[in-house]
């Protein structure tokens, strides 16, 4: 399988800023892949130097099989790129810019164009200044999904729409998929990268610290579990991977990480299961556990692979 | 009383926002009277003197029609500065408007406003802090300029008189802009309607000026600026006509606030019209683009450019009249002139001409940077689109914008200018050669904006900052005897005299191949550089 991107050792500063400290990113060729992380984190930086706006200060990136920055505007006529503020001219109507941001990139199809516009409902009609924020951003949508690119780079894409258009845009994002389309959606809504993506990549402070499908980061995080048994349990607080253990008389409650839980499991049916309730971990858990110690400036947790 | 609440900290950030931009302004305004009193002082020594010059202004309707009429010949004061009485409060009437403008609409656009009004913000905190700064501006502007004018030695009731005038023009002007700003829902359009506003009353002031002794002069009395200049400065200074435009910005102002409780934030009260919801063919390029975004700026700008080429040219069959004392004669020379009055006349004209041209270019030019910061310059770039065919657009239509305008005007005082010289087929081309000599100059100071552009964005509207160096450099240098080195720092100072002068190709062979150059640099900077 080919690569649609491949970043490595990405490093961009902004006086004493570092945007970028080190980025790694591999996005394979027809998968959607979800880049998440907070505000601030770099997700934006990394675009822009994939579209060649910006140049890294050091690292290596290879976009559709050509350099970002030399072959800027000859790869750009393969992708359709969303941004994260769409600002409009303010004199031109949504259905010009359009129609002119296609043009460019080197044409439109028109049916597929009318098709978006219905279910996005937006009025093309409208000037640039007129448009609310989320219908700014449809605008920048419609230009890009009617293109027929091979790959989409959407930041942020749905920040402005409501919940019902962005149904009509993971619709969308499903149809590209199965166009074998490759997407790189960036996002802070860990809902839409979770019914999306693929794989993912968490970036945090300018470096990716988690990659992988959701199924490898899930085996990252902690399963809690609530156990009621036959007997008193045994032994298992000395089990590798419990923590915030709870054990009251044949109850058990605790947390395990998920690479333990066959363990955990073998040593509560020992003492024989009498109910059990397991919660997966989401990939919300995920997230904050990358995050809710950043003030602590904790160390990232080692990639998988 | 909450619906002021927030007007103190809104003036502060418009302060704040503009700490340069007023301040420079306020000395513009202030230095171009006292340098204009101050040269044009010792060019009248005495009454019979400043009756001549009174006389030919007024026989001529050229003149009368641009600047006004003389009231009184006789008043040192009057005959120093009528230049200025109505033409600079046509100037201060549009800087005070834009900054009304600037705070109330622009803020709104911008979206600034609506993130502000979510705080403890009053529904009138926005127009009335805009009000506050832009007629505090105007107001101050007045005081120093009375006292700048009375520094040069003219009366001081005169000079207060002429400070009033401006200020009075500013203050209605801040109340047009105060309406303006609540129709539109475009900073650019309240503007264009507010120049719409600017520019009627001081034809209908030209009008009634020119109009003869017993014909329509009280059409003059329709116009704001008509009432300013009617305040007399130097020639009787009847201040009692200044109620006149006190009361109509009083009218103004409260037509505004009553206007900003019938709409809502961020809407005006003409609802735009839908537009096309495919573009035409033609839009399919960056430059279909730039042409698209800079094209109506351009019509206005050619428009006024015709127009000011015919008045220039019509002036010119009168100026060996005007010019008729020696000093004046000596004076009209020292200023580019070589080879006969009218030929020296039109050949400063021209030069004028070419610096307004220069301002468009600039104004053109910096759409770069705006299209850049405003992100819209992004999403283009991500397309098949490179970043020297999107800069390219941009440039293109400062330095053919310009070339149009210049060689409009040209066009307008040829025709003109022969029409009453009875020479047409030898005049036109004559000042169309005129106009195309002003070019090598002009593209220097859009290459200046081009290179910064590319090397120094941040920095680019510092090309405002050089052309006004090169603009005082030209206007006093030969006045205050500048050494030639200092003076030919300036483009400006190396273009060919024409018509009338010597053409000689080196110096416009020189500053094209500087312009070329800076044009060059610019662009290599641009593809190498960050954008963002």
């Amino acid at each position: 399988m080919t690569s649609a991107i491949v970043v490595s050792g990405l490093h961009k500063s902004y006086g004493s800023t570092h945007a970028l400290d080190g980025l790694d990113l591999e996005v394979a060729t027809g998968e959607v892949h979800g880049f998440l992380g907070p505000n601030g984190a770099g997700k934006s930086t990394t675009i822009r130097v994939l579209l060649g706006l910006l140049k890294a200060d050091e690292g290596e990136a290879s976009l559709l099989g050509g350099d970002p920055w030399q072959d800027a505007a000859k790869l750009h006529r393969r992708l359709a790129y969303v941004p994260g503020d769409v600002n409009l001219w303010p004199n031109l109507t949504g259905g010009e810019v359009i129609d002119l941001l296609g043009r460019l990139r080197g044409g439109l199809d028109p049916k597929k164009r009318d098709d978006l516009l219905r279910r996005f409902d937006l009025d093309p009609t409208k000037k640039g200044r007129t448009y609310s924020k989320g219908n700014r951003q449809k605008v920048a949508l419609v230009a890009a999904l009617a293109s027929d690119v091979e790959l989409l780079i959407l930041d942020e894409p749905t920040s402005g729409l409501d919940p019902l258009m962005e149904e009509v845009f993971r619709q969308f994002i499903e149809e590209e998929r199965h166009r074998d389309r490759t997407v790189l959606l960036s996002s802070h809504i860990l809902s839409e990268v979770e019914a999306l993506c693929d794989r993912i990549s968490i970036i945090r402070r300018g470096k990716v610290v988690e990659t992988g499908t959701l199924a490898d980061l899930r085996h990252l995080t902690r399963t809690s579990i609530q156990a009621e048994l036959a007997a008193a349990p045994n032994g298992i607080a000395n089990l590798p991977g419990v923590h915030s253990l709870e054990i009251e008389g044949n109850r058990v409650r605790c947390e395990v990480d998920t690479a333990q839980l066959d363990a955990l499991m073998k040593q509560l049916a020992a003492s024989g299961i009498k109910s059990l309730v397991a919660q997966p971990p989401t990939l919300e858990e995920l997230f904050l556990r990358h995050y809710e110690d950043d003030t602590v400036a904790a160390e990232p947790l080692a990639a998988t692979r | 009383m909450k619906d002021f609440a927030g007007t103190a900290t809104l003036v502060r950030l418009a302060l704040r926002r503009d700490r340069i931009m007023l301040p420079v302004w306020i000395v513009v305004f202030v230095s171009m009277a006292a340098g204009s009193a101050k040269a044009s002082i010792d060019l009248y020594p005495d009454v019979a003197s400043r009756v001549e010059a009174a006389n030919t202004t007024n026989s001529s309707p050229a003149l009368v029609s641009l600047y006004g009429r003389i009231f009184d010949p006789t008043s040192l004061g009057e005959v120093s500065l009528f230049k200025l009485t109505s033409f600079g409060a046509l100037l201060v009437a549009l800087l005070a408007a834009i900054v009304v403008v600037r705070h109330t609409r622009g803020e709104e656009e911008s979206g600034r406003l609506e993130l502000l009004s979510a705080g403890v913000l009053g529904r009138y905190a926005s127009l009335t802090a805009a009000l506050i700064v832009s007629a505090g501006t105007v107001i101050v502007m007045g005081l120093l300029t009375a006292l700048s004018l009375i520094g040069t030695g003219l009366p001081a009731s005169g000079s207060f008189a002429f400070g009033l005038t401006w200020a009075a023009a500013g203050l209605t002007f801040a109340g047009v802009g105060a309406v303006t700003a609540q129709l539109t829902e475009g900073a650019r359009t309240a503007n264009g309607l507010t120049a719409v506003v600017l520019g009627v009353s001081y034809v209908l002031r030209a009008l009634g000026d020119s109009a003869s002794d017993g014909g329509a002069r009280w059409i003059s009395w329709l116009s704001p600026i008509g009432w300013a200049q009617q305040i007399r400065p130097f020639a009787g200074d009847r201040w009692i006509v200044a109620l006149l435009p006190l009361a109509l910005m009083v009218v103004l102002v409260a037509a505004a606030f009553a206007l900003v409780r019938r709409r809502d934030v961020g809407a005006g009260l003409v609802r735009p019209r839908p537009g096309p919801a495919t573009a035409s063919p033609s839009l399919r390029s960056p430059l279909a683009l730039a042409w698209r975004l800079q094209r109506g700026s351009l019509y206005a700008w050619g428009f006024a450019f015709l127009l000011l080429g015919f008045i220039v040219g019509n002036i010119a069959s009168n100026v060996d009249g005007f010019v008729s004392s020696d000093s004046a004669k000596e004076l009209v020379e020292k200023l580019g002139g070589v080879n006969g009055i009218t030929d020296a006349f039109l050949s400063a004209e021209m030069g004028m001409l070419g610096l307004l041209a220069s301002a468009f270019g600039i104004q053109a030019a910096l759409r770069l940077r705006s299209e850049e910061t405003a992100l819209r310059a992004e999403p283009l770039l991500a397309t098949g689109v490179t970043r020297v065919q999107w800069m390219a657009s941009h440039v293109l239509m400062a330095l053919l914008g310009t070339a149009v305008l210049v060689l409009v005007g040209g066009l307008g005082s040829g025709i003109s200018s022969g029409a009453s010289l009875g020479n047409m087929g030898r005049q036109v081309p004559r000042m169309l050669a005129a106009a195309a000599v002003q070019l090598p100059a002009i593209w220097v100071v859009t290459g200046l904006v081009v290179i910064l552009f590319g090397f120094a964005p941040k920095l680019v509207t510092a090309a405002w900052v050089l052309f006004g160096a090169f603009l005082l450099i030209g206007q006093f240098g030969p006045i205050f005897d500048l050494p030639q080195g200092l003076m030919n720092v300036s483009p400006y100072a190396h273009t060919p005299r024409l018509p009338g002068g010597d053409f000689s190709a080196t110096p416009v062979i020189l500053v094209s191949a500087i312009a070329a150059l800076l044009l060059a640099a610019g662009f290599t900077g641009f593809r190498r550089r960050d954008v963002g």
